[in-house]
């Protein structure tokens, strides 16, 4: 019997998206495209925890999710506060101009 | 039960293939009835019928991402309002202790943000020193 | 009461419950019942209640647990669990925690920041540790990693004009955000395979797996990957240099034992607990890092002249010796980490507070050369710093003597003798730099005659770390008990 969409198809999905997060954090240079890049990675989680809860007819993996997407939207608002206050200092949102710091 | 992929999915196929065509008969149909008029104000971005009025590139004021933020914080608490609910007869007085317990912690913060002026959208900024 | 929430839940629950109601509490007493700025004393102590009361409710745990003579005390189903472990690690955060508020009131008058709200991050980042040293839940473990690190996100950039407050809290967010990614992919995967989120059901169900399943082998990765990051362990340091240095000073101070004891506790319980089984593959990973940590942390540490960085190269490799008792994996390494982490807790906490005493008008206080003639100036805080640096360097008789042995006698007894060897060659290099600061403090004259001014809560902060390097250092005998009573079995 075919039912729906197998689980290892959403899988290999939540490993591209992650995938593509972890891409982006390395390789975009400015600051907001950095931060979305994670975003993309935790909701690549959420994706994984729900085709797993679903695929078990368990809950525990729901709920994670809806942990996740408090703890990315707390990171969300406190991150853009951090980055408000480096344009603030500095007018630039390019990730190399930011290197005050340096050995 | 359908047998394999292609059955499973033919409903969802022929769904797409029936929005593709509403969608490109309305553009086509009116490509090929409607009469053309060019001018300026005809190409100018459509704003609800105002004219539009600066560069859409400039710099927005700060505040619109400090009450995009808060919304961002307040909004996303709902989330766990939902699981809530749908327990809500089970757990019978335990679950309105908990959610009291938990909208006065969220209102913790909503007072915070409210004295320290966040959403005040009129008021200047303030000198840092200020308490 | 009820079923979803007993008695027992609660016991365990009340020093979380104290820490974020008196954290919640001086948010708003901040501008609600004492809004003149002289007024501020009071907040701090209502900080010291809130640790009080927190300390409270553990000192009772920890006589229960201890008159009926029971292993551990589980609530929430599962959730959460109050054991030796647990209790180690939140008697360290409560003492880490009222060390650096005692130290932070004279820096924020300098500095001119925020009161409330840095004594209220404190106490949440503080919540946080206690999920992360008593959680048994993925969830749970989460929410707590998140808490302890969204606060100490706001805190290393508290400085908001700073723009290398800014620049750290950015580099911190992005990095640590990166890292949390990686760790929530981990578990995600934990929880496909064995279909729970307790750890011990994890456990179960991958002992019961093949260890070299490709899955089971990327959850580890990414689970090892994210932990190595919240410990700053090399190859995922790169974020410790400069959020250490761009930080307030007493939040690095904080950052430097709070957040490093609370990250190894977390990695003490996934590795030791559900992961266990999997020895063989995760081991290497181990061996690998913890080499890494000690080469970087101390050869990059020998060129800085910023002590911050210093100190943030010297954590980095201190990382390293707390993931080699680990990698021993007997018992006496992982009470070697436990006792490591203490001894490093009050030792890191004196040298910061030096820094941290340093700091006045027109003086940051964390070059190198900002320390020359402290011997002349103040001789107590320049034997403090004597002191707390041959601990971190593990010379007897002070405490960093005793978490270094442990870590070398585990490894000998496990058979590891070419990692004892070059651990022990390192500690070599560790001494090189540590004393060109103390030649700085005692060979060099000072550039200014500025005196140091302190207030009654630094000179307390410095008596309590000054008492702690030496005391466990000369009676070891209590904590190497308390650490050993604190093995996960």
């Amino acid at each position: 019997m075919t039912t729906a969409v197998p689980l290892s198809w959403y899988l290999i999905l939540s490993a591209i998206l992650f995938g593509l997060g972890v891409a982006g954090f390395v390789f975009r240079r400015n600051i907001i495209t950095v931060f979305m890049s994670i975003e993309l990675m935790l909701n690549a989680v959420n994706l994984s925890f729900v085709a797993f809860s679903y695929q078990l007819r368990q809950t525990d993996g729901h709920i994670y999710t809806f942990f996740v997407m408090v703890v990315a939207a707390a990171e969300a608002a406190v991150g853009l506060a951090i980055i408000l206050t480096v344009f603030k200092n500095r007018a630039t949102l390019e990730i190399d101009e930011v290197s005050d710091l340096k050995n | 039960m359908p047998e394999s992929y292609v059955e499973l999915y033919f409903p969802v196929f022929l769904q797409v293939l029936i929005a593709m065509a509403v969608a490109g008969g309305m553009i086509g149909g009116s490509y090929l009835l409607g009469r053309k008029v060019k001018n300026r104000i005809k190409d100018t971005p459509y704003e609800c019928g105002i004219t539009p009025t600066g560069s859409a590139r400039g710099r927005f004021s700060v505040k619109f991402y400090l009450v995009a933020m808060l919304f961002i914080l307040f909004d996303i608490e709902a989330v766990f309002l939902y699981p809530w609910a749908v327990v809500y007869r089970e757990l019978k007085l335990f679950a309105f202790v908990e959610m009291f317990i938990f909208i006065v912690l969220i209102l913790c913060g909503f007072f915070y943000i409210w004295k320290k002026g966040a959403l005040d959208w009129s008021q200047q900024e303030r000198p840092p020193e200020e308490r | 009461m009820s079923q979803y929430y007993t008695a027992t839940d609660h016991f365990v629950l009340v020093p979380a419950i104290m820490l974020a109601l008196f954290g919640c509490a001086i948010l708003l007493f901040d501008f609600w019942v004492f809004p003149e700025p002289k007024q501020r004393k009071w907040l701090l102590a209502f900080l010291a209640l809130g640790e009080a009361f927190a300390g409270y409710g553990l000192w009772q745990q920890h006589t229960y647990i201890a008159g009926q003579g029971i292993a551990e005390l589980t609530a929430f189903q599962g959730s959460l669990v109050v054991d030796g472990f647990s209790l180690f690690f939140n008697w360290m955060f409560i003492a880490a925690a009222s060390i650096v508020a005692l130290m932070s009131y004279r820096y924020l008058e300098v500095e001119g920041e925020h009161h409330g709200e840095y004594y209220s991050l404190i106490l949440l980042a503080q919540c946080g540790m206690y999920f992360l040293a008593s959680g048994a839940d993925l969830i749970t473990l989460f929410v707590g990693l998140e808490l302890m690190a969204l606060c100490f996100y706001i805190m290393v950039g508290f400085l908001r004009s700073d723009k290398r407050s800014n620049e750290a809290a950015m580099k911190y967010l992005l990095l640590g955000g990166f890292s949390s990614g990686f760790l929530a992919y981990g578990f995600s995967l934990l929880y496909g395979l064995s279909g729970s989120t307790k750890l011990s059901e994890i456990g179960v169900a991958i002992a019961r797996r093949d260890p070299a399943d490709p899955v089971l082998l990327l959850a580890m990765v990414t689970t090892t990957v994210g932990l190595l990051f919240k410990i700053s362990a090399v190859p995922f340091h790169m974020w410790a240099p400069d959020a250490y240095e761009g930080a307030p000073t007493t939040v690095t101070a904080y950052l430097s034992v709070g957040s490093k004891a609370a990250s190894i506790a977390f990695l003490l319980r996934i590795f030791l607990g559900p992961l266990a089984s999997a020895r063989a593959a995760w081991e290497p990973l181990l061996v690998f890092a913890a080499i890494a940590s000690l080469t970087v942390g101390n050869l990059a540490a020998i060129s800085q002249h910023n002590i911050k960085r210093l100190l943030a190269y010297s954590s980095i490799s201190h990382a390293g010796y707390m993931l080699l008792g680990l990698v021993a994996g007997n018992e006496t390494g992982i009470k070697g980490v436990a006792v490591y982490v203490l001894v490093y807790t009050f030792t890191n906490l004196g040298v910061f507070l030096v820094i941290v005493a340093l700091r006045r008008e027109g003086l940051v206080g964390d070059n190198i050369d900002d320390l020359a003639g402290l011997m002349h100036k103040s001789p107590g805080y320049a034997l403090l710093m004597l002191i707390c640096l041959l601990s971190l360097a593990g010379i007897p008789p002070t405490a960093g003597f005793i978490g270094k042995y442990y870590i070398f006698l585990s490894l000998i007894q496990a058979g590891r003798y070419v990692l004892a060897a070059a651990a022990a060659l390192y500690v070599a290099v560790a001494i090189y730099y540590y004393f060109r600061i103390v030649r700085s403090m005692f060979m060099s004259d000072a550039e200014d005659a500025g005196a140091m001014e302190t207030t009654f809560g630094v000179r307390v902060a410095a008596a309590l770390t000054g008492l702690g390097t030496l005391g466990i250092g000369i009676f070891p005998e209590p904590f190497l008990r308390f650490a050993g009573q604190s093995l996960i079995r």
